[in-house]
């Protein structure tokens, strides 16, 4: 079968996938989460008399948690799969990849399964970020002075 | 106010990365990593620190404010200790989200079992 055939065949049965509707999708599920962190931060700066700084760090806190713990109880994925970049883009899908991958390997020992594919998918994240704040910081540290 | 202005800023990082994911190839993967880098890009004009300063708790929870956090730590070092606290800061402000996913990740890997 030539490759012209085989893709109209494969077109035919594969599900299109509604761009406009995932788009959506992620730009409600993640104003969602964005608007969740702010409820957090604002509740625990008036009523529980936290500082702003400690305020976003118990929110970070907290949002890692949730998404950890639905991620080790098995429907975090089905919730990605569904909001995709909603809950990818925020700081809940850096939870999710890192409990994944741990969880994942698991059945192949503390070390050389845990421990060596904790930064699978994290691990992009972490280096590349390290990486560009350096040159950037680099930079500005440099030719602007800090 | 402030909480619409979450909403949209945080759903817009999201739409974007969504548009991102569904006309190229990029995985998941790819594109955490270019917000990442695009975040600390954005520092270094002290934009980033604008944003939050509009947008609230809505800017800090896409990815983008992690690599404005690595960046931003960074140069506050940097400040005091010259061109080594470049390195010493780094993890100054993210090491919050660092070290809840590891610890949490670890604690819930122990307790439960992976589903298939």
């Amino acid at each position: 079968m030539n490759k012209e055939k085989y893709k109209e065949l494969t077109s035919k049965i594969v599900p299109k996938e509604d761009k406009t509707k995932n788009a959506l999708v992620a730009f409600l599920v993640g104003g969602l989460v964005g608007l969740l962190a702010q409820v957090i931060v604002t509740v625990l700066e008036n009523n529980f008399g936290f500082y702003h700084k400690d305020a976003t760090s118990v929110m970070i806190v907290l949002l890692v948690f949730v998404a950890s713990l639905c991620t080790a109880l098995g429907f975090f994925d089905n919730l990605v799969s569904k909001a995709k970049a909603g809950l990818i883009v925020p700081i809940t899908g850096f939870a999710h990849a890192m409990t994944s991958s741990m969880l994942d390997y698991k059945k192949e020992g503390l070390i050389t399964g845990i421990g060596t594919n904790a930064f699978k998918l994290a691990g992009s994240v972490i280096l590349y970020g390290v990486v560009a704040a350096y040159v950037f910081g680099i930079i500005r540290y440099v030719f602007f002075g800090g | 106010m402030i909480y619409l202005y979450s909403f949209l800023f945080a759903g817009a990082v999201c739409l974007i990365g969504q548009i991102i994911l569904d006309n190229t190839k990029f995985t998941p993967g790819h594109v955490t990593g270019l917000f990442v880098v695009l975040g600390a890009f954005l520092d270094s004009f002290a934009l980033y620190d604008k944003f939050i300063e509009w947008f609230g708790a809505g800017a800090l929870v896409p990815i983008t404010s992690f690599g404005h956090s690595l960046i931003h730590g960074a140069l506050a070092a940097a400040e005091e200790n010259g061109i080594l606290g470049l390195l010493g800061g780094m993890f100054n402000l993210t090491s919050v989200g660092i070290v809840s996913a590891i610890v949490f990740g670890f604690i819930f890997t122990m307790i439960f079992k992976a589903r298939d």
